[in-house]
């Protein structure tokens, strides 16, 4: 990921600021600028979310992408915030610790680095709150 | 609207093609497709490419132009134009060249899917199919596309009754209808316990849930309906494209374990049609993993959510069986050059429908083709009879 396309999402992807339709009510993160419900008529201010919520579903990669290849095994999950939004994250716990309905919250972690010289890519992963 | 109908169709051997380059891949996948309609270059109105990522693999673009030109169609000025869409790029280039017949613009058209995927390793492999799904909010927290599969199995399994040897009985069916299928990349059979006992992907896949990293294209005629016997004495018949889209990422569907666009552009074939689960006599399905295959099977309406992993336990979608599926050997055995698989598909039911499929031949007058794009944030379903 290039050095600008990381930059311009940082507060989003270090602080899980999101985005909400103050017209519907309804939240997003990943963020969007426009309301899927209401579209053009929605009215979208940021939010930041509490980063408590629950594991949706889960798996464990084993064999990755060469930027993530040196961390396998690492648990990836779809959580579900308890604002209503969800999200693809990291939850770092052992292989054997991850569950549905697990309760997680939000840490602020490395999350991978482009080569030995590129940007490190810092960002949101989850660890349990049980 | 015009009917339309397929007059020929070609496919090169799909598997790992070190000797031979992107655009001679095509050449060959077209040049068989032309030899069995009938028809010469001369002949061709326009061309329709469904090419996922030639930029990436082999670091091309304007497949359009490039293609046209080494077919031999460039000082004929064809048109051609590149269709994306991820893994169901093929079946989106078949439906562009379908509508354009359909409408009147164009008369003689060709569809052709291509991927060159080996020229690159492993992991840069695995990075590109990945931005099948979001590469921002999915890709970013080290998704890859087995995971995201894996994803919708881990839930899948977690709500409905499938076990583990169900999902490997998709794999060991596709690889049994691979070895009977020449172009197939695997033509071995193998059992349960060499999915169970293969390597973990992303839990619970295993290696043998997936569909392999291939070189292969494929390409097929269409005509209007009217012309198609100045050609062919066996024209098979388009009777229903459709297309739907869904979110691109996973976390934001509905249901994790229902493709809702999958549903969506199904219901619309069979309304197009006006045809129901019942008179389907085979189907291609998408089974870039094991897990898509006991999806594809629901979604379309076969059968009840939480009902396929038993049907194919029991043989229903077996070659012999009640519902053949992945006749070809589906993505798993007779391999997934992303671009190509849509095109690949139609290919499949020709051949099946005209009773030239040899040794997987099945008795089928009607099929259905289904092709996704990504985790199912664009499917494409077209229904095809004899």
């Amino acid at each position: 990921m290039s050095v600008s396309r990381f930059w311009r999402k940082i507060p989003q992807r270090y602080n899980l600021i999101g985005t909400q339709c103050t017209t519907c009510g309804r939240y997003f993160f990943p963020p969007r600028s426009l309301c899927p419900d209401c579209r053009r008529s929605g009215k979208i201010v940021d939010h930041k979310f509490t980063g408590e919520g629950t594991v949706v579903t889960y798996t464990v990669i084993r064999s990755a992408s060469d930027q993530f290849e040196h961390t396998t095994p690492y648990v990836l999950a779809i959580v579900a915030l308890d604002e209503g939004p969800r999200l693809t994250t990291q939850v770092a716990c052992l292989p054997e610790e991850a569950k549905i309905g697990m309760r997680v919250k939000s840490v602020f972690r490395r999350v991978a680095a482009d080569g030995e010289s590129g940007t490190i890519h810092y960002g949101t992963k989850f660890v349990s709150a049980e | 609207m015009r009917d339309v109908a397929v007059i020929g169709v070609g496919c090169t051997e799909f598997g790992e093609h070190w000797g031979i380059s992107f655009r001679d891949l095509f050449v060959k996948a077209g040049a068989l497709a032309l030899d069995d309609a009938g028809v010469t270059g001369e002949n061709i109105d326009a061309l329709y490419v469904g090419n996922m990522s030639a930029g990436r693999f082999v670091e091309q673009e304007h497949i359009g132009a490039l293609i046209a030109d080494y077919a031999g169609l460039a000082t004929n000025h064809v048109a051609s134009t590149r269709v994306e869409a991820a893994c169901a790029s093929g079946g989106l280039a078949f439906r562009q060249a379908v509508i354009a017949v359909a409408s009147g613009m164009e008369d003689i058209v060709v569809a052709a899917g291509v991927e060159k995927m080996t020229d690159v390793g492993t992991g840069a492999s695995v990075d590109m199919l990945a931005s099948a799904a979001d590469r921002e909010w999915e890709g970013f927290a080290g998704a890859t596309f087995p995971g995201l599969y894996a994803m919708i199995a881990t839930d899948y399994m977690h709500r409905y009754p499938l076990t583990r040897e169900q999902l490997a009985q998709v794999a060991v069916k596709n690889h049994e209808n691979g070895a009977k299928n020449p172009i197939a990349q695997f033509r071995n059979r193998i059992t349960i316990d060499t999915v169970l006992n293969s390597s973990l992907v992303a839990d619970p896949l295993r290696l043998f849930d997936c569909s392999p990293i291939t070189d292969g294209a494929a390409a097929v005629v269409v005509v209007p309906l009217e012309r198609a016997r100045e050609f062919t004495d066996s024209p098979v018949r388009v009777l229903a494209s459709a297309q739907a889209s869904d979110t691109i990422a996973l976390h934001d569907r509905r249901d994790i374990s229902t493709l809702d666009a999958s549903v969506a552009a199904g219901k619309r074939a069979f309304s197009q049609a006006s045809l129901t689960q019942k008179d389907i006599d085979m189907l291609e399905v998408h089974d870039c993993f094991t897990i898509a295959e006991i999806c594809a099977i629901e979604d379309l309406g076969f059968c009840k959510k939480g009902e396929a992993g038993r049907l194919t336990e029991e043989g229903a979608t077996a070659l012999g069986g009640e519902i053949p599926v992945n006749t070809s050997g589906g993505l798993k055995a007779c391999g997934h050059p992303v671009g190509a698989t849509g095109i690949k598909q139609i290919y499949e039911i020709v051949n099946q429908l005209r009773g030239e499929a040899g040794a997987r031949q099945v008795d089928a007058e009607i099929g259905m083709a289904h092709n996704v794009g990504g985790t199912g944030a664009t499917v494409v379903v077209h229904i095809l009879g004899a």
